[in-house]
């Protein structure tokens, strides 16, 4: 175990007209060394205000964010700009500067750290090629796709050389053909530099397409934290399911019978289970959802059945299914 | 009547009347701009360090500039002319003339330019600024290479803006022995009822802050690259 960041005891409260908004409440994780490390919440749950204070652009009211074994708030401010050198960050919005161009935009940080012009030139080309801009080098972000723009930022992210790049909301501005190139190009980098990358999402999407370990956060709490896997074949609360469960809301709108959650991994055989429980139990058992997802690399398969209005028939299926080593749960809550 | 002394006077009056409103607006931009750059860091809203001792500091200074500004910027020019004619003196060495217009000028430009720095430099994307703290950079990068740069369409309408406004004031600094053309209006279209003469001056202000204000437009139009 060596985690790159060390999150203890974190709160932060904000004051708004008088009342206190409570944004983080004693939140603790720790992230490994090159690991993708997921933040998901809903809006407002406190996710922002989470990643800001890994870097510090937001000061935490109490508590401890430690970063390759240096405490932050221990800082002088000249060293925690060194520091920050080493935790890049990438937007939502792209905060690119809109009167400089890509190559210009892509050398700032190698200003900042000092690199003579000719040789920040040079690196900011080599990081252009390598998010695939080369090209668009004397181009002025106005001129760019949020895609493209993206990248530029990745680019001038990259150019300081951090060793922990954090990714506030950086593909909800973005179609889901970009999202999926961007992700691909943050997988990337994750494997060729070794960079630890921290994505703060609403989107569980994004979680399962590049992610290996999760947190949740609900409420400024963190909510759950473990891997991917876990999380969606056994989410432990209300705020995960949620989450997980976005996409398929339109359910709470049926009625009658149990609704369970079932999951699968794409190894498991392909016994026709739900046959097998109509032939069994001579009841009808409706598909209400079904999708496979790729985690990481590996299928898995989710599925929510509706049972049998029969309490017992319902109870038995359930216990068939697991017996069977599937994933079930009863979602009470989005059938009734 | 518009005879050749006449014409004369009028373009040593326009030399004068331009020698004025520039030189008050480098004056101006050499103190307002620093402090418009102030307030705009040491705001609530602004750039605020992470130490509290520091964001104590920062809005003690705020109050500060913010107090003298809009003091400054209350006084009317006419008053603020004679109210400073020791500083006059003491710079420049005598109350009248157009160099002499200029320390009027420029103490009432500076507030004033002041406050339209700050407004230019608050339309900076928040965003971008928290970038470029994100990457490391330091109050004096952020302001040098983000507010600026970013910010430097909005300045230069600002500056557009500054020159007008201080042209009309050297004119007015006229009716006391200022020099320009305000000067030339005063004593011949008012004191000898030369209507023609009055009417000349006003055409070449008029002129002149056409011209002013289309070589700021089409500089700040052509320097922005926010355009597709």
């Amino acid at each position: 175990m060596d985690p790159i960041i060390q999150v203890k005891h974190l709160c932060k409260t904000f004051q708004v007209k008088g009342s206190q908004v409570d944004a983080a409440k004693d939140i603790s994780f720790d992230i490994e060394r090159g690991d993708i490390f997921g933040i998901i919440g809903l809006s407002g749950a406190g996710k922002s205000t989470l990643v800001r204070c890994l870097n510090l652009l937001e000061m935490p009211t109490s508590g401890e964010v430690i970063v390759d074994g240096k405490s932050l708030t221990e800082l002088s401010d000249a060293e925690l700009r060194f520091v920050r050198r080493d935790i890049g960050m990438i937007f939502q919005h792209f905060n690119l500067l809109m009167q400089k161009s890509v190559l210009d935009n892509v050398c700032f940080p190698l200003k900042i750290a000092g690199v003579k012009k000719q040789e920040a030139r040079e690196r900011a080309m080599e990081l252009l090629r390598t998010v695939g801009l080369e090209d668009k080098a004397g181009a002025y972000p106005a001129q760019l796709s949020g895609g493209q723009k993206q990248r530029v930022a990745i680019a001038r992210v990259l150019a300081s050389n951090p060793k922990i790049l954090l990714c506030d909301e950086a593909t909800s501005a973005l179609d889901p053909q970009t999202t999926k190139s961007i992700l691909g190009l943050l997988r990337t980098i994750n494997e060729t530099y070794g960079i630890t990358i921290v994505v703060i999402t609403h989107e569980m999407a994004v979680v399962q397409e590049i992610c290996h370990h999760v947190a949740v956060l609900d409420e400024g709490v963190l909510a759950e934290s473990g891997t991917v896997q876990d999380l969606f074949r056994a989410p432990k609360t209300e705020a995960a399911r949620r989450l997980i469960l976005t996409g398929t809301e339109q359910l709470s709108r049926m009625r009658g019978g149990t609704a369970v959650r079932v999951t699968f991994s794409g190894q498991s055989s392909f016994e026709p289970m739900i046959a097998n429980l109509i032939l069994e139990y001579k009841m009808p058992v409706n598909i209400l959802f079904a999708d496979t997802k790729n985690i990481n690399g590996s299928a898995e398969g989710e599925m929510i059945l509706q049972l049998p209005d029969v309490k017992d028939t319902a109870e038995r299926m359930i216990q068939d299914l697991r017996a069977k080593r599937l994933g079930v749960e009863v979602l009470e809550h989005y059938v009734g | 009547m518009l005879d050749k002394d006449m014409i004369w006077m009028l373009v040593e009056g326009t030399r004068d009347t331009l020698y004025m409103t520039l030189m008050a607006t480098l004056f101006g931009y050499l103190f307002g701009l620093p402090m418009g750059i102030t307030l705009m860091v040491t705001a609530k809203e602004g750039i605020q360090p992470t130490s509290r001792v520091k964001q104590k500091v920062y809005a003690i200074i705020y109050k500060v500039l913010d107090v003298i500004v809009n003091i400054a910027r209350s006084i009317p020019f006419l008053i603020l002319m004679i109210l400073v004619i020791p500083v006059t003196k003491a710079i420049v060495g005598k109350s009248y003339g157009s160099a002499a217009t200029i320390v009027p000028l420029t103490i009432a430009a500076a507030p004033f330019i002041a406050r339209m720095v700050e407004s230019s430099l608050q339309e900076v994307d928040r965003g971008v600024i928290e970038a470029a703290q994100s990457m490391g950079a330091g109050l004096w990068r952020i302001i040098w290479s983000v507010l600026l740069v970013e910010a430097r369409t909005s300045l230069l309408i600002g500056v557009t803006i500054a020159l007008g406004t201080i042209l009309g004031y050297s004119a007015m600094a006229g009716a006391v022995g200022g020099g320009g053309l305000g000067d030339i209006a005063i004593r011949y279209g008012y004191y000898r009822y030369q209507t023609d003469v009055m009417l000349v001056t006003i055409v070449v202000l008029v002129v002149l802050v056409q011209i002013l204000q289309s070589i700021g437009m089409m500089l700040s139009r052509k320097l922005d690259r926010r355009r597709a």
